[in-house]
């Protein structure tokens, strides 16, 4: 057979594996050509970063090129709507988070998609740590004083946060609704404008990402009052966890996974997250996340079942804190 | 001062350093190369051709550009990505002078004067305007980010949102000078153009407006696909009905002299001065300086003019002072970035996206602790605009060849290279269709003199008023004595207060037919 010929063939192949007429056979051989690997955020966003980091070392695994596609727009549901009806063959997948996988549910009443309905969880890929952040000459010192504060000034204070529905918006609700609060929320485009006003002290405080803030806090132009994980990050290791400092019960964490569309096959589903196991475990790729302040999950969490556990009981955290928008 | 030398020093000393390439085939003899040089022309090159397909702008350019610098180490990545950022925006002012079609609000004012000068046949000259005063903008706002970088970033923490919404405010009152025709409609278009801003979701509560649950709506209408709609599509319809087709052939034959003449370049060097010190101001400012720079610049142009009648006829200046001005404020715009870490726009945030890939992120102290990666970035800059200069002034006569194209040839590429372009923003058919639809609109509004151009920028002012409004009045409590108290929202209000009363009273000023020549048709 000459080129051309080959060429022909094995793209009629690609063209059957696409109209999903080989899902069987393919399981084996999987994968035999390049991976859609979406991502709902824009390039260089935080989970963006995590995504490449990831996908970079499971490409080797796996044998095949991962292409990253950045789909942004609504708060990263226009991209996980369009995950959701991609073909389940294993060759389009999402790298959802936090919001696009369990906060959206209560926060858009008509969302398209359901995060367990329309999903096969993957794997856990990584967590970056929220933050309680504050204008470096706000009064209260530590997170016993912050409580205080806002509690008896609660007509006064502002929390900023990166949008509706975005991490820092969310991760705010729980900590006010934990507290027993009701600030006024003063909506930024992104965490850029909000971190500006928070470092020119046009508002009081706000939830945030640890990957945005540590610069500036060890800057000195913002100050951190605790980290919503367990144990304290190593980027930070001054700033004392939640549980330490007085308020347990605010824990958050920004996680990101990766899933793909429902009724993908489930030896597929279990390449994919065994290459992330692997990933997980290598020495280059932990510097990176660690660099980043993020969590790596322990063994245990790295199961598609885990993240099925986790995405069920995130939506079941968020959906008595977050307010439809419509 | 010696120490700006110094880093001066340090940061070229970063451009221009040499790696030893030793290919095989040489047999063993190492040749010096300039990597980030070479990376820096490499960027300039690729963001001019593709910031040149219509309806592709600068944040399109570089979001989609910036995962080919992933691989280089984090120097020569960002020096790359500063010189496609340079490019694209150079390859959308060559858009908006050769075929009207700006891809962003910078380049609609680019468009004003810029392609009535194509068609009178001086769009040689029009394009070399743009690159020597995007070239001079660009070297006096690299020096002053050397030496004023951090004191000036106390401006740009100045800012808060009562003064952004007063920015703006002004901003709108410029959008009025624009026009070229009747004031009442260039209000109007203003205002259609702030209503069409609404459209997306609240910023406050999220819900969802105007938006008639189309999912590609929950943003708000992207700027590139309207201006494509009202600018390319309209002015090809126009252009493909009776009366534009002798206007074609005139632009066709009229094609004169390249370059600038002596009188051009003695007319323009005083607004290309003016321009460069607006833009490198309004530059600093996060959230929308840099958007109003341009216009202000036109404005500012326009209201010292001798003869103002002669903007929006081709008149070189117009062309000038905006683009020094975009160009000086694409380049203070990296102040906030380099001093605070903070991106200040969505190119910026990009820029630190691929810092971030790196490890590297940026802070209040990124200056100590990553000084060449600081100092060769704001020597790259300078370099950058000296590579669009290389690349752009022999490039001048191949896109006014372009010109001479049949234009029953030219008009279908143009459609197919627009809905590229608008396609690949956001890999969304339905902008396309968005695009076809508002140019129908467009045709509408040029055979009833309406400009298009204010309905632009009362698009892009608009989402930054409103969401800087709802902010001042929540951080206020509803208080609007704010405007007012505040002291730089105080001024700012009292200037666009002068220039409206200005504009709206004529009695006020005799000359006032100077400035917006009114029912000239």
């Amino acid at each position: 057979m000459n080129w051309y010929g080959r060429s022909l063939a094995s793209g009629f192949l690609a063209v059957l594996a696409g109209l999903g007429f080989s899902s069987q056979v393919q399981a084996q051989t999987y994968p035999t050509r390049n991976i859609t690997m979406i991502v709902p955020f824009a390039a260089g966003g935080p989970t963006d970063v995590i995504a490449r980091i990831v996908t970079g070392h499971m490409a080797q695994t796996l044998g095949q090129t991962i292409i990253i596609e950045n789909v942004v727009g609504a708060g990263g549901t226009t991209a996980t709507t369009r995950a959701a009806r991609a073909a389940n063959d294993g060759y389009t997948l999402i790298t959802g988070h936090m919001g696009t996988h369990a906060a959206s549910v209560p926060l858009y009443p008509k969302l398209a998609y359901h995060p367990q309905k329309d999903f096969e969880p993957v794997g856990l890929l990584a967590g970056t740590p929220i933050l309680i952040l504050a204008r470096k000459d706000f009064a209260p010192k530590d997170l016993k004083e912050f409580i205080a504060y806002v509690k008896a000034n609660e007509s006064k204070v502002n929390a900023a946060h990166a949008g509706v529905g975005s991490v820092s918006n969310v991760s705010c609700e729980l900590l006010n609704s934990v507290l027993g609060v009701k600030p006024i929320g003063v909506p930024f485009n992104g965490t850029g404008p909000a971190m500006n006003a928070l470092v020119a002290g046009q508002v009081d405080y706000m939830c945030d990402q640890i990957v945005n803030a540590v610069p500036q806090i060890n800057g000195g132009t913002i100050k951190a009052y605790a980290v919503a994980t367990p144990e304290r990050n190593p980027s930070l290791p001054n700033v004392p966890t939640t549980a330490e400092a007085g308020l347990p019960a605010f824990q958050a964490q920004a996680w990101n996974a990766i899933f793909a569309p429902k009724g993908t096959p489930p030896d597929v589903v279990a390449k994919l997250n065994r290459a992330i196991v692997k990933a997980l475990d290598d020495e280059n790729v932990r510097k990176r996340l660690l660099e980043l302040g993020s969590v790596i999950p322990p063994a245990a969490d790295r199961t598609p079942a885990a993240l099925g556990t986790l995405v069920k009981s995130e939506i079941a955290k968020w959906t008595p804190v977050v307010k439809p928008v419509n | 001062m010696g120490d700006i030398f110094t880093n001066l020093g340090l940061g070229f000393g970063v451009v221009f350093q040499f790696v030893q390439w030793t290919p095989a085939f040489l047999g063993g003899i190492s040749i010096p190369i300039p990597v980030n040089i070479l990376l820096c022309l490499i960027g300039a090159l690729v963001g001019t051709l593709v910031g040149v397909l219509p309806g592709i702008g600068t944040i399109a350019t570089v979001a989609m550009l910036l995962p080919i610098t992933f691989g280089l180490p984090p120097v020569g990545a960002l020096i790359m990505l500063a010189g496609i950022y340079y490019g694209a925006q150079y390859g959308g002012s060559t858009t908006s002078i050769l075929v009207n079609i700006p891809g962003e609000a910078g380049s609609v004012v680019t468009a004003l004067d810029g392609f009535q000068m194509a068609k009178r046949g001086r769009a040689g000259p029009a394009l070399a305007i743009a690159a020597i005063g995007s070239f001079f903008a660009g070297c006096v706002a690299t020096v002053l980010i050397a030496l004023l970088g951090a004191p000036l970033t106390r401006i740009a923490l100045a800012f808060g949102p009562a003064e952004y919404f007063s920015l703006m405010v002004l901003g709108l009152i410029f959008a009025v000078v624009l026009a070229k025709g009747s004031v009442l409609k260039a209000i109007a278009m203003i205002v259609l153009g702030l209503l069409l801003s609404m459209v997306g979701s609240d910023i406050e509560t999220g819900a969802s407006r105007m938006a008639f649950n189309i999912p590609e709506l929950a943003d708000g209408l992207g700027f590139a696909t309207l201006a494509m709609g009202l600018f390319g599509f309209a002015e090809i319809i126009r252009n493909l009905d009776a009366g534009g087709e002798t206007d074609r052939k005139l632009v066709q034959e009229k094609v004169s002299g390249l370059m600038p003449t002596r009188r051009d370049l003695k007319e323009t060097t005083p607004a290309i001065l003016r321009g460069t010190v607006l833009g490198s101001i309004l530059g600093i400012l996060p959230g929308g300086g840099a958007v109003i720079a341009s216009f202000a610049a036109y404005t500012l142009e326009k209201k010292v003019a001798k003869d103002p009648s002669k903007f929006g006829h081709g008149e070189i200046r117009g062309v000038a002072a905006p683009e020094s001005a975009n160009n000086a404020a694409a380049q203070t715009s990296f102040i906030p970035l380099l001093t605070l870490g903070i991106p200040p726009n969505a190119v910026m945030a990009l820029m630190v996206g691929a810092m971030t890939i790196h490890g590297i992120v940026p802070g209040p102290q990124v200056m100590q602790k990553q000084p060449d990666l600081v100092w060769g970035m704001i020597a790259s800059m300078w370099v950058g605009n000296l590579m669009l200069l290389i690349i752009n002034l022999p490039l001048v006569g191949i896109w006014v060849r372009l010109l001479r194209v049949p234009y029953r040839l030219m008009f279908p590429s143009i459609v197919v290279f627009c809905c590229i372009g608008i396609y690949s923003v956001n890999n969304a058919p339905t902008d396309v269709m968005i695009a076809g639809a508002f140019g129908l609109v467009g045709y509408w509004l040029i055979k009833h003199d309406f400009e298009p151009a204010p309905l632009l920028l009362g698009m892009v002012l608009g989402p930054l008023m409103e969401e800087n409004l709802r902010r001042a009045l929540l951080i206020s409590r509803g208080d609007w004595s704010v405007f007012l108290t505040r002291p730089l929202s105080a001024v700012l209000m009292a200037i666009a207060a002068a220039l409206l009363i200005l504009a709206v009273l004529p009695s006020l000023r005799k000359k006032r037919d100077e400035v917006f020549v009114e029912s000239e048709n």
